[in-house]
């Protein structure tokens, strides 16, 4: 592992501590942070996968009756039915701040009191398969918004532990052994430093006790 | 207050109009202008049926880190891709780093 590319003093030497120490905490909170998003996440996809089957189902019924409809109605009576929608839907957002991703939460209101109000037409000219096929979708709507809201913060949670991921990991296998690495390369050199001067100075004591003796002679 | 709205084929979304969604009926061509009109007219949900997927790729793309508007495929009369729920696993793919659903 390369070491950092530092002064060997005493100075770096507690910065690069205090950073080691800073590093080790972040790793922590991260490390935490991602599990939690994680055991989150679990929860929501399955939810998400669910309901997007369930959704999925129900579509498919619905287009199933609206393809009756189609057949046994013509074209313009069947647009003519459709063209006036009662009901409208309002959606209220509201985020939830989730391990620091904001993920939306949906509510509906509907335009009318009765939200099976949804019939726009009268029934006199119209097929049953087409009552069918509009309840048929009216009855899956809250799972679809349901849906809408669990993908969404599925797909933010996802890109979020991503990205956590990939910071812990630069942490645990970067940053900390470097840090490690270049602490022990600057106290080793400290070391050794001290050692040396010791060394010179134990020389010098002889050379001068030396010249000592020799000027007694 | 947002509202919501459904892009596809005609087919496969009129019926959605009755229960109270805006439906906006585009081709394979206009898909990706009219889901960023959308987005921007203040609709917090915008489904899009399969077939049109690969066209609104690059809106998916663009509202990908933004809480809304949402885009979220649903399967139309014809030309489904099972996209829907190959996105869900792409999820785990991506948190998990393997597709363990």
């Amino acid at each position: 592992m390369a070491i950092l590319n530092v002064n060997a003093t005493r100075m770096e030497l507690t910065n690069l501590k205090r950073k080691l120490n800073t590093a080790r905490r972040g790793h922590k909170l991260l490390k935490d942070k991602r599990d939690e998003l994680m055991r989150q996440f679990l929860d929501a996809v399955r939810e998400n996968l669910d309901l997007r089957l369930k959704v999925e189902a129900a579509i498919k019924s619905a287009n199933t009756y609206m393809a009756v409809a189609g057949s046994v109605m013509q074209p313009q009576v069947l647009s003519t039915a459709l063209m006036l929608p009662k009901q409208e839907v309002r959606i209220d957002v509201t985020e939830k701040n989730v391990m620091s991703v904001m993920i939306p939460e949906f509510k509906t209101e509907y335009k009318t009191d009765n939200k099976d109000d949804i019939y726009s037409y009268g029934y006199a000219f119209t097929s049953g398969e087409l009552d069918g096929a509009v309840k048929a979708l009216s009855e899956v709507f809250p799972d679809m918004i349901r849906l809408a809201e669990r993908e969404k913060s599925c797909q933010l949670m996802a890109d979020e532990i991503e990205k956590t991921r990939r910071r812990v990991n630069a942490l645990e296998h970067v940053m900390i052994p470097r840090y490690e690495e270049t602490i022990r390369y600057i106290s080793m050199k400290l070391d050794e430093n001290e050692r040396s001067t010791t060394t010179r100075l134990m020389k010098i004591k002889d050379m001068m006790i030396e010249e000592n003796v020799k000027a007694k002679k | 207050m947002f509202k919501a709205a459904v892009v596809g084929d005609r087919e496969s979304i009129y019926g959605f109009a009755a229960v109270g969604l805006y439906v906006a009926e585009v081709t394979k061509e206009t898909a990706g202008e009219t889901v960023d009109k959308l987005a921007a007219g203040g609709y917090a949900v915008i489904y899009v049926t399969e077939n049109m997927a690969e066209a609104v790729r690059p809106q998916m793309e663009k509202y990908r880190s933004a809480s809304i508007p949402a885009i979220i495929l649903i399967p139309g009369v014809n030309g489904n891709t099972g996209e829907g729920v190959n996105s869900v696993h792409r999820f785990v793919e991506k948190a998990v780093g393997s597709d363990i659903l």
